[in-house]
């Protein structure tokens, strides 16, 4: 899911092995790209562990509006709790660490929106988003899906589209576009002051214990994007995909 | 890359960090002269709580919390915690809470205190409203009370006051809210839950209901209000026991 991305490195031939001399050319990522990827990841790593850590407090799910020790859940986390009122079939507490994480987790949300926001605008801009991340038409054929997916899934070389593959594309486009702005919606949903001024970012999720549900499988989902998109830069060169992400490469290089 | 380039950068580079600096402390200033600096707006999480706070300040000044049909009452709330057992609580509870007291102090012409009754006898708001707790969980009940306002205009509150801290029967809990939120219709001092009386587990015999914000600022047993313009003399100075413990003081989110 992470082939050397770029706009202008788009001569190699499309069947040009990756794992075999001669190496393609350097990703080369703008500034921007370069920026706000790393902003991002290190915003994720932060809303990960403080919401890993806020889940512990109730490590129950519910859907509709209300849902509570008292009521049935949806599911729940084999997990210990930070609170002795939560019935976990573990004899011992967790300790408290909510304040700081939720201090940490709205501080990085207030860090990564704007970020995200400002990717999304420059790659408007920029064309990146029509030109790198909108897969073509031939990029969706179903033959090209399941070709590009056996590809992924036996291990071999994936074929290059100029810059991302067609999976890819999707991906990027499905975190971008879905898994990001759902992220933020059933969030704010959970706020009772955000609900005070758009009731609907509740209602529409069927209340505020299914989005507190979706918000959490919405995070799984992204933990599960971001584990395959780390395997993917590891099978397409992990030092260099990393150089590429951090220096953006150069022509000299490339 | 050449020399010029970089140095056109380097320039650019630094016009922009001049502007967002300049830019923040213009930020600073206007958000302190307009109230949208909570008091637990330091330290390391602070711009976070501030900007949280500001948005709140901004967008939801008049907005009401979500209000629930009857129907949708909980059947089985969750009473977090257990009810005080010191004497000075259960004395009163034996004497069915007919020397429960609420004094009103601070800034306000008229200082006393109201008794159960005395708050009965004031105009009555009831709302069905969510209890959505930082920990995950939530309910939904009926809380019927005095709106503060109302309290606050009795009590003749002085122009100058900015905040309305108030306090629990049990040492060490008390909170604060800004004008905006004392004042908000939404904001009762409760006695009435689903139909009856408040129960002791829930808070009775006096609750203060804060919808638009986690149940942590809805502090139980309410006995005292003091009406202040100035933060800084209570506890800490970061506006409630919550925020001396990281728990923020302007918990909506």
């Amino acid at each position: 899911m992470a082939d050397p991305a770029s706009s202008t490195d788009g001569n190699a031939p499309a069947s040009e092995p990756l794992t075999e001399p001669p190496a393609p050319p350097l990703p080369r990522h703008t500034l921007t790209v370069r920026i706000t990827h790393w902003v991002a990841a290190l915003s994720a790593l932060a809303l990960l562990v403080t919401g890993i850590e806020l889940v512990i407090s109730h490590p129950r799910f519910y859907w509709g509006e209300e849902g509570n020790v008292n009521t049935s859940t949806l599911f729940s986390l084999p997990i210990p709790s930070s609170r002795g009122s939560v019935p976990t079939g573990y004899s011992y507490v967790l300790p408290d660490q909510n304040g700081w994480s939720r201090a940490l987790h709205f501080q990085t949300a207030w860090v990564v929106v704007p970020t995200g926001l400002w990717y999304l605008l420059s790659s408007l801009l920029s064309g990146h988003l029509l030109k790198d991340l909108l897969p073509s038409r031939a990029g969706l054929s179903p033959k090209a899906l399941f070709r590009t997916a056996l590809d992924h899934l036996l291990f071999r070389p994936v074929r290059r589209e100029p810059a991302y593959n067609p999976l890819q594309r999707i991906s990027y486009l499905v975190v971008v576009f879905v898994a990001f702005p759902f992220m933020i919606w059933t969030g704010l949903a959970m706020s009772p002051s955000a609900t005070s001024l758009l009731p609907f970012l509740a209602t529409a999720l069927g209340g505020h214990q299914s989005a507190r549900t979706l918000h959490f499988l919405d995070t799984i989902f992204l933990v599960l994007f971001v584990a395959a998109h780390v395997v993917m830069v590891f099978r397409t060169g992990f030092r260099r995909q990393l150089a590429g992400m951090i220096g953006g490469g150069s022509k000299e290089e490339g | 890359m050449n020399g010029g380039m970089s140095r056109r950068r380097l320039i650019t580079t630094g016009l922009a960090a001049a502007a967002g600096l300049s830019g923040m402390a213009v930020a600073a200033r206007l958000a302190r002269k307009y109230g949208l600096v909570p008091p637990d707006g330091g330290g390391p999480y602070g711009a976070g709580t501030t900007l949280t706070y500001a948005a709140q300040r901004v967008l939801t000044r008049h907005t009401l919390a979500r209000e629930f049909p009857r129907g949708m009452i909980s059947k089985r709330p969750f009473a977090n915690g257990a009810p005080p057992t010191f004497e000075e609580f259960t004395k009163l509870q034996a004497g069915g809470f007919s020397d429960w007291r609420l004094e009103v102090n601070g800034m306000v012409s008229n200082p006393g205190s109201f008794s159960l009754p005395d708050l009965r006898s004031l105009p009555p708001r009831s709302q069905v409203t969510q209890v959505v707790c930082e920990e995950g969980w939530s309910y939904i009940a009926e809380w019927i009370g005095t709106p503060l306002s109302l309290i606050l205009q009795t009590a003749g509150i002085l122009p100058q006051a900015r905040f309305v801290v108030y306090y629990s029967i049990e040492k060490g809990m008390w909170d604060s809210l800004d004008m905006a939120d004392a004042l908000h219709p939404q904001t009762l001092v409760t006695y009435g839950f689903n139909g009856g009386d408040l129960p002791v587990r829930f808070g009775g015999p006096l609750r203060i209901r804060v919808p638009r914000q986690l149940a942590y600022k809805s502090v139980k047993y309410l006995t005292r209000l003091t009406v202040t313009d100035d933060l800084r003399n209570f506890g800490k100075g970061l506006g409630s026991a919550s925020a001396e413990e990281g728990y923020s003081w302007c918990p909506g989110i």
